[in-house]
């Protein structure tokens, strides 16, 4: 307890020099990144985190996840997300409440001369202080990082399954990479969603960029293919590869009443089939003429 | 007590369920529609549920029951217009309807069951 007292009043009565002091040290120091973060920006931002922490430790409490610690918690949540998002490194980042150390340090010595074995106590504590204020900012910095590769994810499942119209009432659902459930997930409410917005009939699932077919991904696209079938659409699988035949026969997967076909072209085949349509051959091949080609790439280009 | 409309248009039944169903509500419509499939010799049953929001698995049953049930009595049901999120809890819950026919919308669904008519005749 007077420790802490002992640290809020040095803090109190030597703020401005104190502040002074660190800025320059900051500055001085190696890991500064000028390129990064301005002198201006800097000190106030060491001034703002002195005086919070000057008004949190009058409280007298070491606990930094208690109340009186609230803003001085807060202004580092910023601070870390601010600097993650300047390019900091975490270390760097951390750094700011590390290097306030040495300077208090310094002012510590002399508050109690008479004193060594109190003094070593209190730049003890302090120190510890100190460094759950830096562990505080690295694990918000990590917490950051850790929401950009969560979104980033989600990002990239949602690009990754696009449902593409082949004709009017047939849909071709292209997946790519594994199929899990969360990602399923998705492909399913993805696939709901256009069969309701197109009034589809026919949704061709093309597994030729899935690398692997295990029991769970062929009970996945058992799944799809169920839901799609309640919605009022038949399923086509397509794009079987010869080894992941093998390997659904292997596994004694039952793959029933879906229609599969080895190839995206077979499958369009049969959709067309069932809505009455054809392909015909109406003429011989005709050939884009050579001096054409460019003008005509261009031309689908600007549409 | 609340009941489930039942319309009759020529050889069809027409069923839509536009609140949200309960357990009891459920077992009267399978008990309303059985009588008056035999009452109208009614050829065929649509069941639009497009403004179903919210199913589980009785209801899930349900449905399955009334179309193995009109299936004994000859009368084809066509489920219509279910929600992609009805649809997956469905599936999820491990009830993919086998054996009742669904169709996207209310069209749809009388051209199926036309369909099927069609197709007795020619027998």
């Amino acid at each position: 307890m007077s420790e802490q007292s002992v640290l809020h009043d040095l803090v109190a009565k030597n703020e401005a020099e104190i502040l002074q002091r660190w800025v320059d040290r900051q500055l001085a120091a190696a890991s500064y990144r000028s390129d990064r973060i301005s002198k201006v920006e800097l000190l106030d931002q060491s001034r703002r985190f002195l005086s919070l922490f000057r008004l949190s430790t009058s409280s007298g409490s070491a606990d930094i996840y208690s109340p009186a610690w609230t803003n001085t918690r807060q202004m580092l949540e910023e601070l870390s997300v601010s600097r993650a998002q300047q390019g900091f490194s975490p270390s760097e980042t951390a750094g700011f409440v590390f290097s306030l150390k040495e300077t208090l340090f310094e002012g510590l010595q002399d508050q109690l001369p008479k004193d060594p074995k109190a003094t070593s106590v209190l730049i003890l504590d302090t120190n510890q202080l100190l460094d759950k204020l830096g562990l505080f900012t690295t694990e918000v910095y990590q917490r950051g990082r850790e929401q950009v590769i969560i979104r980033q994810q989600q990002e990239l499942m949602e690009l990754s399954t696009p449902v593409v119209t082949l004709w009017d009432g047939v849909l071709a659902l292209p997946v790519i990479g594994t199929l899990d459930s969360s990602r399923t997930q998705v492909v399913m409410e993805n696939l709901l969603q256009r069969i309701v917005e197109t009034g589809a009939s026919i949704a061709i699932i093309d597994i030729t960029g899935v690398p692997t077919v295990d029991t769970l991904t062929a009970q996945h696209l058992l799944k799809t293919v169920a839901a799609a079938r309640l919605m009022g659409a038949d399923c086509i699988i397509s794009g079987i590869r010869p080894q992941i035949a093998q390997t659904i026969v292997h596994l004694g997967v039952d793959l029933g009443s879906v229609i599969t076909k080895a190839t995206l072209a077979d499958a369009f085949t049969i959709a067309l089939k069932r809505l009455g349509l054809g392909v015909t051959k109406v003429g011989a091949p005709k050939k884009r003429p050579e001096g054409e080609a460019q003008y005509h790439t261009d031309d689908r280009a600007g549409d | 007590m609340e009941r489930i409309p039942i319309l009759k248009m020529g050889e069809y039944l027409l069923v839509t369920i536009q609140v949200d169903m309960h357990d009891r509500l459920a077992m009267t419509l399978q008990d309303d529609l059985t009588t008056r499939i035999v009452e109208a010799r009614a050829k065929g049953v649509l069941i639009d549920i497009s403004a179903l929001e919210i199913v589980d698995s009785f209801i899930g049953r349900m449905l399955a029951d009334i179309a193995a049930m009109s299936r004994v009595l000859d009368a084809g049901t066509v489920v219509v217009g279910m929600r992609p999120a009805v649809a997956i809890t469905l599936v999820e819950l491990g009830l993919s309807l086998t054996g009742v026919r669904t169709a996207l919308n209310v069209e749809r669904g009388m051209d199926l069951l036309r369909e099927r008519i069609r197709e007795r005749f020619s027998e």
